[in-house]
């Protein structure tokens, strides 16, 4: 800091003043900023992609390359990998700045954290749940996933994987305070999963045998709903017990 | 409105140890209070129940003279705290930093207000490069910036002087008495012996009880 | 109820109260269970289906009831926890959440063995044994999570807001694996199929559910009557307590 001696007494008084608004603002900065940062560390969005595409090669060769049988097996496995993939990612979603200490200063905000915490959220969904379900159908194709259910498998993986984000977001704000918290957040998050995994493997087949893709589609936008209601409110709850930890 | 922070017989239980027990603070406008006590004594934690962080712990806290339930935004937008972590991010460069603090702030747009806080602190020159790169006391210093940036009355500084050299030591020192004497008030732990002057005053934790005193 | 919640604020009005009330829920527990038992268990008629075999609901209904019953308390006690930050409810929650794994596991453990003589195997994915194992992966989340903190406070409220989200989930886990099992083994035999039962089959089912649920209450009671102990210990009542008793 330059000497600025003799500028000890101030002509500005520094006064006390009400709140403004700005909650557009913060919530947008937020999330320019995290997308900013995840684009400046490109390994952290490919990895899951990565992940994903290995997991789906490892299955023909651990079962059978047989096209019949992949083909009936397609649509769980690869909803099974996007949703491994992308828990994989989760683990570093608050990580990084309650190291360094932004997560302190975004709960100071006068702004909601919930607000917040649902711009990282959907940071991570666009950097990890949309890239996945844009992938999906490419990997579909090697597992002989029958034609015309391609385009459900990425709608019902988008649509999904917002989801997944949010309830993990929950467990991953309840285990950032921990020194090894990424297999615990595994195990937090993944029964809570199912219900997601279920009606979004349960589209894809649904498409398969001809029957009931808008309802799985409509279950899944329901769910995620829910998930956008009640998830940031228990992220922020939750970040606020991790910072005390 | 004026700039008044109080805790009315204020405990913290931290896993069946008492911090601190029947803690009363009374902190106006043009102090610098700095919180005193060996380690483990509860600094941190006093300094994040007053700066709403905590809402763990007994007793009552008034900003302004309303209790902070209900005034709990007003409070947090006239508050800075600066932790033990900088909370810079290290991929970002200095001014991006400060720009989204400035955005969480709500204060739009003013790319020259980031420009001028670096420049106080002594970052000239260094606006555009990643944080990552800088030094740890230079990393402090990006944080120190928002001092400058961001006109908030109340500041709770949490060892501020970590890491910053001897003439940087000395000119945030006199930052702090700058801001209590325009009518601010600082709130601070450090284990760097600050120059005394008029606006110091000591609260000392540890051994349970309180010893307010000059 | 305000007058009962400022109370509940004191373990020492809690371990007073609650050694007045631990033998009856001892002793209305050992009734239940032993009437139930026998009764169930060499009274009630045979099933014409499935033989003697069915009386393996004796144990296997109950323990999936508490198994249930005790997630909810779980985010009750939690929610009790966080809002009014009464202890009580934390130290209950930390006793409970033990005895609801081993409920369910004791749920999915007696469904398996029910499973060789119905369905000539160990596991079948049956809609309830799915929803139970799932349950079984959720106590087991918010059993590490409360380990995996080194703050107790942290831990407690951690595990509330874990109880919290999970049982807002289990009836959508319960809906959708319900769901799920349609879609996959239409119109299979299910072990506990709403049949109607007659009178002398589920009367001492019902008797089984009272005296599982005292059973619980009593040994809750006492675990937490424990944990108040080694939560207190430095409280001069304890150490008074401890004095008495030497």
């Amino acid at each position: 800091m330059p000497a600025t001696d003799g500028a000890l007494t101030k002509e500005v008084r520094v006064a006390c003043e009400e709140p403004r608004g700005g909650l557009a603002v913060a919530v947008w900065a937020t999330l320019k900023r995290d997308l900013m940062l995840l684009l400046r560390r490109r390994s952290e969005v490919l990895n899951p992609l990565v992940f994903f595409a290995i997991v789906i090669t490892l299955f023909p060769i651990g079962i059978s390359p047989d096209p019949a049988l992949l083909a009936a097996i397609a649509p769980g496995l690869l909803w099974v990998a996007a949703l491994l993939a992308a828990l994989l990612s989760l683990d570093s979603l608050f990580r990084a700045d309650y190291d360094d200490g932004s997560l302190e200063q975004l709960l100071l905000t006068p702004q909601p954290l919930a607000l917040l915490a649902l711009a990282k959220v959907a940071v991570h969904w666009l950097l990890t749940g949309l890239p996945l379900a844009l992938m999906a159908p490419v990997l579909g194709l090697m597992l002989a996933l029958p034609a015309g259910s391609y385009l459900v498998l990425a709608a019902s993986l988008a649509l999904g994987s917002a989801s997944l984000s949010l309830i993990g977001a929950i467990g991953a704000a309840l285990t950032v305070g921990l020194s090894r918290g990424g297999v615990l957040l595994s195990l937090l998050v993944l029964p809570l999963y199912i219900p997601v995994l279920i009606f979004g493997a349960g589209a894809v087949q649904a498409t398969i045998f001809g029957d009931g893709v808008l309802a799985h589609l409509a279950i899944l936008g329901a769910l995620l709903a829910l998930a956008l209601i009640f998830a940031p409110l228990a992220i922020a709850a939750s970040l606020r017990i991790s910072i005390n930890g | 409105m004026s700039l008044r922070l109080q805790g009315q017989n204020l405990a913290c239980e931290r896993d069946d140890r008492w911090l601190f027990q029947g803690l009363n603070l009374d902190i106006q406008a043009g102090e610098i209070v700095r919180v005193e006590g060996p380690n483990g004594s509860g600094k941190t934690t006093l300094l994040k129940i007053l700066s709403g962080q905590l809402a763990d712990y007994e007793g009552e806290l008034f900003w302004d003279g309303r209790p902070m339930r209900e005034a709990r935004e007003v409070f947090l937008s006239n508050l800075l705290y600066l932790g033990h972590a900088p909370g810079v991010k290290a991929a970002l460069t200095p001014l991006e930093n400060l720009a989204w603090y400035q955005a969480l702030a709500g204060q739009r747009g003013g790319e020259a207000a980031c420009f001028s806080a670096l420049e106080e602190v002594g970052l000239a020159g260094f606006e555009d490069v990643p944080a990552g790169q800088l030094s740890a006391g230079q990393q402090r210093r990006v944080a120190l910036a928002r001092l400058v940036l961001a006109p908030r009355p109340l500041w709770v500084l949490d060892e501020p002087f970590t890491a910053i050299d001897r003439d940087g030591v000395a000119a945030l020192e006199r930052r702090l008495i700058e801001h209590a004497r325009a009518g601010g008030c600082v709130l601070v732990t450090t284990h760097h012996e600050l120059t005394p002057c008029a606006e110091l005053r000591r609260i000392r934790l540890g051994g349970g009880g309180l010893d307010a005193g000059n | 109820m305000w007058a009962f919640i400022n109370k509940l604020r004191s373990p020492k009005w809690f371990y007073a109260i609650s050694a007045r009330l631990l033998p009856w829920f001892w002793a209305a527990a050992l009734i239940l269970i032993v009437t139930g038992a026998i009764w169930g268990l060499l009274f009630a008629p045979a099933d014409y289906q499935q033989g003697n075999s069915f009386r393996i609901i004796y144990v296997h209904v109950p323990a999936a009831f508490l198994a249930q019953s005790i997630f909810v308390s779980l985010a009750v006690t939690g929610l009790v926890f966080m809002v009014w930050k009464i202890k009580i409810a934390d130290m209950a929650a930390t006793v409970m959440a033990p005895l609801g794994a081993a409920m369910t596991f004791i749920a999915l453990f007696s469904g398996a063995v029910w499973g060789v003589p119905t369905w000539g195997t160990w596991w079948m994915w049956d809609a309830r044994l799915t929803s139970m194992l799932i349950l079984l992966f959720l106590y087991l989340g918010v059993i590490a999570l409360r380990g995996a903190f080194t703050s107790r406070d942290s831990a407690s409220r951690a595990a509330s807001v874990l109880a919290m989200v999970g049982v807002i989930n289990i009836p959508i886990i319960k809906y959708s694996v319900d769901w799920w099992y349609t879609l996959h083994q239409p119109a299979t035999f299910t072990v506990t199929g709403r049949a109607a039962m007659p009178m002398e089959m589920w009367l001492p089912l019902l008797i089984m559910v009272l005296g599982f649920y005292s059973f619980f209450i009593a040994l809750t009671l006492m675990r937490t009557r424990s944990e108040i102990l080694r939560r207190e210990a430095s409280k001069r009542w304890v150490r008074e307590l401890a004095a008495e008793a030497k």
